[in-house]
This record gives C-alpha cells, structure tokens and sequence, in this order.
C-alpha cells in the first residue's frame, strides 16, 4: 500500500444517520471473489432507479461530487455486516477519508486495513462540514489533524500502530508474521506440546 | 487479585504479545470459521504471499450465504441457478481442497448456518476465541466465548499467523432480571434492549448479558441474544457458561470427551465474572415487563411493542426517510398492518426450538391467503430433526415452504427475495433498506410473531394465539 500523509478535497456530504454496509454496497455484489471493480456498486440502491440509470437527485451522481475523496456522513457510519466490500467499494469510487462523529467498529477497522481514513470529530465541527458540502478540508495523518478553511483545527483519534503503517506503508500481515516465535512459544505453553 | 469480568479472563488467556500504546496485543484465536463469501480474496493473499493455513486444525469452512435452499440446486443435479453464486462456491471448494482446510461442502449432512453449525459440531465452546469473517459471529458468545466478527484482510491474517492486532475493548453489562411473559421471547429481550441502548449503544463494547432471565434461557436462546449484540454495535456479546452450557456440548462430536470433558468443565466453571468484577457501562432491564416486539424502521433500533404505534419525531428528516421507506406513517398502529411475506429463518432464529415455538401455531391452522412463508432450517441436522418431530408437515400442511438450510432471505445474494413494497415478518436481524431485496419492507421479530403473521397475514400478536 502506498504510504499515507497528507489528503486535500472537497468533501461530499450524506446526511443520513446510521448508514449501514449494505447501504454501502448491498448483498447482491458479494458474489464477487475479488476486490476490484465494487466501485460502480457503491451506494447502488440509493444511486441508481430500477432502470439501472443514475439518480440525478443523489449526492455522488451530482457534479460537484465528481473527484472528492472525503465522504461526510451522518453521526454512526458502517453498522452492520462486516464486508469489507464496503471499504473497497468506497476506495475504488475514490473516496480515502469517511468523516463522522462515530464510526461502527468493524467497517473502522476494515478501513484502516485498506487506506480508507475513518476520522471522528465531536459535534461541533461535524454540524459545521454537515452545513458546509463541498468546502476543501485537509487530512493530515501523521498531525492526526483535520483543518477546515476557516483556520480550525481539529485533532482526530487514530489507533497509533494503524496509524504508522499507513502512514509508512507498512503491511500489518507482515508485522505479525515477525512475531511467529512469540505466536508459536504460546502455542507450546497452552497447548503442552 | 482484582475482580475480573468473563470477558477479561477470556481476553487475557488469549494474549500472545500485551499491547502497548504503540502496538495492540496480538491475540490468539481458538477456532476460526469461515465461509464462502468473505473468504476468497483472503486465499489469494496467501497464495500470492506462498504461505500456508498455519492451524488446519483451528480451522473449519462451511458455505451459506450464496446457496440455494432450493432441494433440485442441493441435491437434485440442477447447476446452483445464480452463476455467480455458483462460482463462489466453487471458489471455496478450490481453496478448501488446495489448502486442506475442512471444509463442510454442499451436500455434507452438516452443513448449515456457520453460526448455528460451529455449537451443534461442538466446536463452538467455552472460553474459547473465535472469529469468521461475518458479523453474527457475536452468536457463539452465548456460551462464554469471546467471538466476533472481522473483514476480509484479517481472515487472511488469521489464516496466516492464528492471530490478531487487537486493542482491548470496553465493557458493557447488560442485567435482565425477573420472569419472561408467556410468549414473550429472546428475541423480544434482545430488540428490547437494542431499542433502548440504540444502534450504536454497544459500539467500542463487548456486552456480557447477566440475570436471572438470561440465567433461565435455553441455549437456543442464549445464542438468539448474542446474535443481535452486533445489531447494537457491540464487538461481542458473552454469556457465562452454566450447567446449561455444558448440558448443550456434551456429546458433540468436537466437544471434549472422557476425562477430557471432566477437566473442561472444571475450567469453565472459573470464567464467570467475579463477584464485584467492573464495566464501563451498564443497563438493566425487567423481564417481566416485556412485551412481544417488532420494528417498524430501517435500523434494528427502531422497534417498538406489537401492540404500540410507531412513534413520532416531528422535524428528523432522517426519520421521516426511514418512514417513507417502510411505508409507514408516524403514530400508525403496528398491529393489524397487512403482510405480504413471512420468512422464519436466519442465524438469529432458525434453531429447533424457533421452529417449534412457529408450529405451535401453525398446526392445524394455515397460512392466510396471498402471504408466502419461507420456512428455512439452520442447519441440515435442524432440517432432519424438524422432519422426524412432524414439524416440516406442519409447516407444509400449512401452506408454507419448507427448504434447504442456509442464510435464505436474510440477505438478497442467494435467490431467496422479498420483492419492492412488500412487507415481511421476519425473524433474521437487519431491516436495513434494501437488505431483503431491493424495496423489500422488513419488520423485525420472533418467530412466534411471525407465525402469527403468517395465519393473519397482518402484524399480530403471538399472545392471541396462546391457550
């Protein structure tokens, strides 16, 4: 994975609270056996009539939706199934930065795995970037911060070791695997062997 | 020594490396499941990295999710209908068979629900830590293991290594005392709770569910209850082993045997919470004021008693939205709301006892005119012995269909499909837009209620039915 500093866009903002992986990308797309191409799947329900032709009324069909990076959702996103679809629908749409004031705990941590940013903010500066769409925001992984254009900075929390691997690029599979001798002293403690 | 909660001593035998505030502990699993829709890129990981499954042994595959329930696509020669579905499944058979996992195939007399076939194997037990790449792993918590569920990549990481980066979540005690109603079930406890903590209530949380009530249910019911705590965010839901517990494994065939077993309970009996054991949060509720429940949202938090209304909440739009989608007026009365479609089903409440708790009241009685109901086995063992017990003619005297095991018409991605605008009574646990089909209309509930439903063909309550 390429390494993660500093991400600058608009942002698109969904204001529905508590949405779930399947609004994401629904069921019917898990099918798949790769995680390519979920893109055109994201949202589908919502984006998409029963013709199979874009809704012009939804937020990621309008132009000015057209190259943002920093989805803005309503308080509690990703509740819900544990496809890490959903993730990789957003990264392949071009989303990298989803902002909420909660995010549910497995869709974070699918994040994290991919590059996708999960950032909470407190109340404030959510209502704030709620009744601003389209304002640039500025992602700063390694400051933990995000700046608005109106000079405020705002500290987000990030797991400290996700944190480092995104920023260096470091795979966490290959962090683990260094620790087999621990992994196999434990089994040979439990286990009696 | 402090007092320690059973979710502390689980975690703690689990820890491989403690965490540190610049790297989470790494924790060992015990048994990881997996299955057919979660599983594939996580196989091509391993493969494009040349690393083995390090614990064949710890690890057991079954497919669920994209598989018909329809006998002819199982057992009778037809191809599996859906061809994406159908190469999923073959997928898994490939990557079973190159890597030597176990897997539970197709025709196996096993297989079934991952959550509900991992305790009827026995492989599901105390203590242990166990994970699959699906969110209703909380299932297996119901017998004092820590479970949860987990994306993709660490499917692969737990193929690879046995392990995990974690870093140790919160607590939450949920205390439900006092005596269930007649026809008041576990299901109703658990979209009661939801109802009151919220979606998002147990996120950052695992819950450990106490009191006499959860003391009182079967194993069934226990697992119905843990099920759902993802449904409130919650990484996990536990419940201490019992006599109840153990009463349920012994005997499986991956359970411990002879002396082995004598020992394991020994072992069990140390992982309830100590006496003065602490959370971070805490709820209580009273059993005996439950009422039989049904949502009437699209989020497993919106729920309300059957015979409520549907609250009001002028001015939230987002409300309103989920409103307009279900159909629904604010204020409207639950009851009485016609029913197009009832499906009995899911890892939430498709065990024996949920199949017996619907004949009850489907026998001698039948499903009202112009409502389908979709009956859907766990497991294959649940499907035969619901056929041995009378319970399948019942269901089929009654008009209703009787199928394959397997996820069905919890989530549209295997046939099994509630068509735009209709409502169902269900006994799976999201009523996510879109979750059953596209515009499909799902109220939430147990499987008495959603037999009642089933008769009336409108929302009823189960309690009409008794005696």
């Amino acid at each position: 994975m390429d390494p993660i500093t500093v991400i600058r866009s608009r942002t698109v903002v969904m204001p529905s609270t508590n949405i779930d992986t399947d609004q994401i990308i629904p069921a019917r797309f898990l099918t798949t056996t790769v995680r390519e191409g979920l893109g055109v799947s994201l949202f589908a329900d919502w984006r998409y009539d029963q013709a199979g032709q874009p809704k012009p009324d939804f937020v990621l069909n309008q132009p000015a939706a057209r190259g943002c990076q920093v989805l803005v959702a309503g308080r509690n996103i990703g509740c819900g199934s544990s496809r890490e679809h959903a993730p990789w629908a957003l990264l392949d749409f071009g989303i990298r930065v989803v902002i909420s004031t909660e995010i549910a705990d497995i869709f974070r941590n699918n994040s994290l795995k991919n590059g996708l940013l999960p950032v909470v903010v407190d109340e404030a500066t959510h209502e704030w970037l709620l009744a601003n769409p389209g304002v640039e925001v500025e992602v700063d992984l390694p400051a933990s911060t995000l700046r608005l254009t109106d000079g405020r900075e705002v500290t987000f929390p990030i797991e400290s070791f996700s944190r480092y691997c995104l920023m260096n690029g470091i795979d966490e599979l290959g962090y683990l695997l260094q620790q087999m001798d621990a992994i196999e002293r434990y089994e040979r403690t439990r286990e009696g062997a | 020594m402090t007092a320690q909660s059973l979710f502390e001593k689980v975690w703690q035998r689990h820890v491989v490396v403690p965490e540190t505030d610049d790297t989470p502990a790494i924790l060992y699993i015990d048994l990881h499941l997996t299955h057919e829709v979660t599983s594939p890129q996580a196989f091509d990981v391993l493969r494009a990295r040349k690393l083995p499954v390090r614990r064949l042994d710890r690890t057991l595959a079954t497919m669920d999710h994209s598989t018909p329930t329809d006998t002819a696509q199982i057992f009778g020669g037809l191809p599996i209908k859906l061809e994406s579905a159908a190469r999923q499944v073959r997928q898994l058979e490939v990557n079973c068979a190159e890597f030597g996992v176990n897997l539970i195939g197709l025709q196996d007399s096993r297989r079934g629900i991952v959550h509900i076939i991992g305790p009827e194997q026995g492989a599901t037990q105390p203590g242990k830590t166990i994970v699959c790449g699906d969110s209703h792993t909380s299932t297996h918590g119901a017998f004092g293991a820590l479970a949860f569920g987990i994306g993709t990549t660490e499917v692969g990481y737990v193929l690879a290594t046995q392990c995990l980066l974690q870093r140790k979540p919160k607590t939450l005690e949920i205390v439900v005392n006092g005596r269930l109603p007649a026809g008041v079930s576990a299901k109703d406890v658990v979209l009661a709770v939801i109802g009151k903590i919220g979606v998002n209530g147990g996120t950052g949380h695992v819950i450990e569910f106490r009191g006499s009530a959860i003391a009182a249910m079967s194993m069934d019911e226990r697992m119905t209850v843990c099920n759902m705590s993802i449904e409130a965010g919650a990484r996990a839901g536990m419940i201490a082993p019992d006599a109840t517990t153990y009463e349920y494994l012994k005997g499986r065939p991956f359970a411990p045997q002879g002396t082995d077993w004598d020992k394991a309970v020994a072992d069990w009996n140390t992982l309830s919470s100590d006496a003065g054991a602490a959370f971070d949060k805490s709820a209580a509720f009273d059993a005996s004021t439950l009422e039989p429940m049904i949502t009437f949202g699209t989020n497993p938090g919106m729920v309300t008693t059957i015979s409520g209304n549907v609250p009001e909440r002028p001015g939230d739009a987002v409300f309103a939205k989920s409103l307009a989608y279900m159909g629904l007026t604010a204020g409207e009365r639950m009851a009485e709301k016609p029913v197009q479609v009832v499906f009995i089903g899911s890892c939430t409440n498709a065990r024996l006892s949920d199949l017996e708790a619907a004949a009850t009241i489907l026998r001698g009685r039948k499903v009202a005119r112009g409502v389908r109901a979709l009956i859907v086995p766990g497991s294959q063992q649940i499907k035969l012995e619901a056929e041995q017990r009378g319970l399948a003619k019942v269901f089929t005297d009654a008009g209703a269909e009787w199928r394959e095991s397997g996820c069905s018409m919890c989530l549209g991605m295997n046939g099994d499909l509630v068509d735009a605008g209709q409502y169902c009574v269900s006994t799976s646990n999201r009523n996510f837009e879109g979750r059953q089909g596209i515009g499909a209309r799902t109220l939430l509930a147990s499987p008495a209620s959603a037999a009642a439903a089933a008769v009336r063909g409108r929302v009823t309550d189960p309690r009409e039915f008794l005696g």
